[in-house]
């Protein structure tokens, strides 16, 4: 009956209750109050989760590339041949997850939402850095597991509608355990094969290639991953497992179909079996 | 000693129920029907910034009437629910029908325990991959929810308006039709007797496409507004507002000039 009840946050009755509590555009922080066993914090599992290996990202005139190897390890074992690093977080962005793949994958889904409940309630996207800051924070908010060896680093790219040249809009962002968040020119890559990676994409990747180049140049920086580094997975033509390669560009974020990689992947062997060496 | 104070509980209640009805007609309509592709929603609402209209989830949609700061306040508490819900669960388990319950129980509650009810009434919305899926929720400031089957008016003249949409809602429309025959509703009061043309500044309008892809809720703006909107100019000119919205309506005040207040 007293007047200080009126409309007080703790007066609000139902399921709608911690939901009508004043509080940012934050999905994470309102998750941190309402329902905080939700969020991602397993328990320590170190070698008993599977791990995630290579992704890379490259720009190419008019958006950006993210492509990610199949494999998940479990120490010495192969715990899945087919699982998707690379997802796309909204319309216009793309992550990539390496390390424990149990956090990894919690944590996209986690940013994925964050992104969409943001835009929901404000009515507006947030900018490119905003989302990379936003994903910085989260990364940070798992440093905890990063000292025992769960350490999730994610690759971030998108197709930044705010900037002025449309060819020079993709965007890549990399990260470390600690936070940091560190805007990249050309390309970048994560994940235990990641050295191999990039030492192929530096000579393969040139400035103003097209879309196709720079698939061709990813699928191949994967493969250069995988033959040297075990916990990443080559295409598997026997199964037709190929890598997941995604494109942000300004129609938005798009996968490139199986079809069309395997006339990549193809390629590449061809090329390779003519130089055995290489 | 004084007399001690005693109103009987009906009394108290036709009083709030008042208070609240009373708010909530002060603004301007939304309507909300069904038309082949799915769910449209329209508002008159001068304000591009302040919206009566909002997506919630993939399938569902959200608009409202009433205080601003009131509604807005629950439109961001669905969002959160249907956010959490479908992060803890699937996507597909986010359904309308659960959180027109919650904001029934919530409404309910504030009615009855709090001095002040929520001057609001909401309205659910959820399109089907068919039209026999497509639900609309209709929840007033006292938790009452209603199911409806076709299309839901909520806010300012609505009895008038009813009426008016009744009259010519058929089953079938497609999206242009819809659109006619919720303009032309919402033309139809407010005009002294006279009927009024919305333009697409003074109007709101976003569908729950079914054809979409996973998040179905778009809205309807600029030059697609403007081809779909009704041709026939028959009624009058358009004249911007009832006089009586201001205190309620984030929309309807003098003081916004890109309103519709300079376009007459």
């Amino acid at each position: 009956m007293s007047i200080e009840r009126f409309r007080g946050a703790d007066a609000i009755p139902g399921v709608l209750r911690h939901a009508m509590s004043p509080g940012s555009s934050s999905f994470t922080e309102f998750l941190s109050t309402a329902a905080p066993d939700l969020l991602p914090h397993p328990h320590l599992v170190s070698d008993l989760a599977p791990h995630g290996t290579t992704i890379v990202a490259a720009v190419y005139d008019g958006g950006v590339v993210m492509a990610g190897d199949r494999r998940a390890t479990m120490g010495n074992l192969i715990a899945q041949r087919d699982i998707e690093k690379v997802l796309a977080a909204d319309e216009y962005t793309l992550i990539g997850a390496a390390g424990t793949a149990g956090i990894g994958i919690e944590l996209v889904r986690l940013y994925q939402v964050e992104l969409e409940h943001y835009e929901k309630i404000e009515g507006t996207q947030l900018t490119l850095d905003g989302k990379a800051n936003r994903l910085a924070t989260m990364i940070r908010g798992n440093l905890g597991l990063a000292m025992q060896g769960l350490a999730v680093v994610p690759l971030f790219a998108g197709f930044d509608t705010m900037a002025a040249d449309p060819a020079t809009a993709g965007r890549i962002f990399s990260f470390d355990a600690a936070g940091g968040c560190y805007p990249e020119r050309y390309f970048d890559g994560v994940g235990s094969g990641s050295g191999f990676a990039k030492s192929s994409l530096k000579k393969r990747w040139r400035p103003s290639m097209s879309a196709d180049e720079v698939v061709r140049v990813s699928v191949e920086a994967l493969y250069d991953a995988a033959d040297e580094d075990s916990a990443t997975g080559g295409p598997d033509l026997v199964r037709q497992i190929f890598p997941v390669v995604m494109l942000a560009s300004a129609d938005g974020t798009t996968r490139v179909p199986d079809s069309d990689l395997d006339v990549v992947v193809r390629a590449i062997v061809d090329e390779r079996r003519d130089q055995p060496g290489t | 000693m004084t007399m001690p104070f005693y109103a009987s509980p009906e009394q108290i209640m036709r009083d709030r129920s008042e208070y609240a009805r009373k708010g909530i007609a002060r603004g301007r309509s939304v309507v909300v029907l069904r038309y082949t592709g799915g769910v449209l929603f329209v508002a008159e609402n001068a304000s591009s910034a302040l919206h009566k209209v909002s997506e919630i989830y993939d399938r569902i949609g959200f608009a409202a009437v009433g205080m601003y700061n009131e509604f807005e306040n629950l439109r961001v508490a669905g969002i959160r629910l249907a956010d959490m819900r479908g992060y803890s669960y699937d996507r597909r388990d986010v359904t309308a029908r659960a959180l027109a319950n919650g904001y029934a129980q919530t409404l309910g509650s504030l009615f009855t325990d709090q001095q002040k009810p929520y001057e609001v009434e909401l309205c659910v919305a959820e399109v089907g991959d068919t039209p026999d899926g497509d639900q609309m929720y209709r929840i007033s400031y006292d938790g009452t929810i209603n199911d409806e089957p076709d299309f839901l008016v909520m806010g300012g003249q609505a009895e008038a308006l009813t009426t008016e949409v009744r009259r010519t809602f058929t089953d079938g429309l497609d999206l242009g039709e819809a659109l006619g025959v919720a303009v032309r509703g919402l033309g139809s009061v407010g005009g002294n007797g006279t009927p009024r043309t919305l333009p697409a500044n003074q109007l709101e309008v976003a569908v729950l496409d079914r054809t979409r892809g996973t998040r179905k809720f778009k809205r309807v703006e600029g030059a697609a507004l403007t081809a779909l909107l009704p041709t026939d100019s028959s009624a009058a000119p358009a004249d911007p507002a009832p006089a009586d919205t201001p205190p309620h309506d984030a929309d309807g005040g003098s003081s916004n000039g890109s309103g519709g207040d300079a376009s007459s």
